[in-house]
């Protein structure tokens, strides 16, 4: 209102104290559904924290990562991975939900693989944890699959002339890990320092490893 | 159904904004939804695909606005209460409704590792026709249905080919509405870009979906 805007003593004092901030509706919307499930014994609070500590502290991009080192330092791996990634994963313990039925894409010097969910958010949980609020969102979403070139330069991505796009739009229950190109200077690297080289969106595709000083 | 969930090759949606050292939830109350929705699923009461589409019914305008665990909760507090697990009446007061017999949750803490390690698979051990094998030419069918689908809008009457046989999966169009999991085979199908946008999508990029097998005609 314009008198607020002529006034800066009146917009003051409707400023909340910062750090005692009232919880957002939703918040309390949310704190009383869990309350009435509990109550109901819909739902074990315990289960709930569970749940949460394994997307927090298990079930994340380190898991992809080692899939990814692993691909890189053993042929034959790589060669299962790309025959059978669900059973390749599982050799290293990962799998699961929204992990079921994994298909791994390799970039080479000529392709570049790029996943997105059009119709809503499937990701490969098992092996990345639960996705970034931006490849949930509509704008990566709506363009991901019709201009996957300027989606990749919002990301700071450029790809030579010469490299050939192909999008994987995981509408089905199949899930997809990139196996992005390995950093050059990486070759005398073991499995360990591999896998910390191997980011989470190198792994959706939107990202390019840089090269490493050894 | 055509919803604008259905979003790719949209245009005006907005740049992407993704953030470096996002947090895995941006308020405590987003991992309770995750949570909440996990373990409310482990009754059995609905399928993944059934919520995958209560999400899609949230009306388009709300649908835009909305976070994505905003989303979440109203999907999952419309699916409780359609499928008797709580009354409108329980819910608008927060306590259950009196002399109701308290239930044992069948997710407890000692089974989520078990429960996420098991998922749930979509392959079914069934026989189905193999009506196309890598190599052959499709042609999507134009299907527009009011309910679920997961052929997105872009890729409808559209020719690409067959590049794998994913086996025989559960059928999201009839699993989201109670109509049986009518397992079909499921194929990886790839499109040029120029196919799905036209001429000035650049040669050489393509776009990969995995299809039912009553999505596809031979072209």
């Amino acid at each position: 209102m314009a008198h607020d805007a002529d006034d800066p003593h009146h917009h003051h004092d409707h400023h909340h104290d910062h750090g005692q901030e009232a919880p957002s509706d939703i918040a309390l919307r949310v704190k009383a559904l869990e309350s009435l499930l509990v109550d109901k014994g819909l739902v074990d609070p315990a289960a709930l924290d569970a749940i949460i500590d394994s997307y927090e502290h298990k079930i994340g991009p380190r898991n992809g990562a080692k899939v990814v080192a692993r691909a890189w330092s053993d042929d034959a791996y790589r060669a299962r991975l790309l025959t059978d990634a669900t059973s390749a994963i599982a050799e290293l313990g990962f799998g699961g939900r929204q992990g079921e039925h994994m298909v791994a894409v390799e970039n080479t010097a000529t392709l570049h693989n790029l996943v997105v969910c059009t119709l809503c958010s499937c990701y490969p949980w098992a092996v990345l944890g639960l996705p970034p609020n931006w490849y949930k969102s509509s704008p990566y979403r709506s363009r991901a699959v019709i201009d996957p070139r300027g989606v990749l330069a919002e990301f700071g991505a450029t790809l030579a002339d010469d490299v050939d796009i192909r999008v994987w739009d995981s509408t089905a229950e199949i899930r997809y890990l990139v196996i992005p190109r390995r950093p050059a200077g990486s070759e005398g690297f073991g499995e360990g320092a591999l896998a910390a080289l191997v980011t989470r969106d190198s792994m959706i595709g939107v990202a390019i490893l840089p090269p490493v000083t050894p | 159904m055509n919803g604008v969930h259905d979003m790719g090759g949209t245009h005006g949606l907005g740049a992407i904004d993704a953030p470096v050292d996002e947090p895995l939830f941006h308020a405590p109350w987003e991992a309770r939804v995750l949570a909440l929705t996990l373990a409310v699923g482990a009754w059995g009461r609905w399928t993944l695909d059934a919520s995958r589409h209560q999400r899609e019914l949230i009306p388009g305008p709300a649908y835009l606005a909305m976070s994505y665990y905003e989303k979440w909760l109203t999907g999952l507090t419309a699916l409780m209460a359609s499928r008797g697990l709580i009354t409108a009446a329980e819910l608008a007061s927060g306590q259950p409704a009196p002399g109701a017999p308290k239930a044992s949750p069948p997710l407890t803490a000692d089974k989520v590792a078990a429960s996420l390690a098991r998922g749930g698979p979509a392959m079914r051990d069934v026989a189905a026709p193999q009506r196309f094998s890598a190599g052959d030419r499709v042609r999507t069918r134009n299907i527009n249905p009011a309910g679920h689908t997961r052929l997105p809008r872009y890729a409808r009457g559209r020719e690409g080919v067959i590049e794998r046989d994913h086996g025989v999966h559960v059928l999201p169009d009839t699993n989201a509405h109670d109509q049986g999991e009518c397992p079909e085979r499921l194929y990886g199908v790839r499109f040029t870009a120029r196919d799905l946008w036209g001429e000035t999508a650049r040669s050489g990029d393509s776009l990969h979906l995995d299809l039912w097998d009553r999505y596809l005609d031979p072209a």
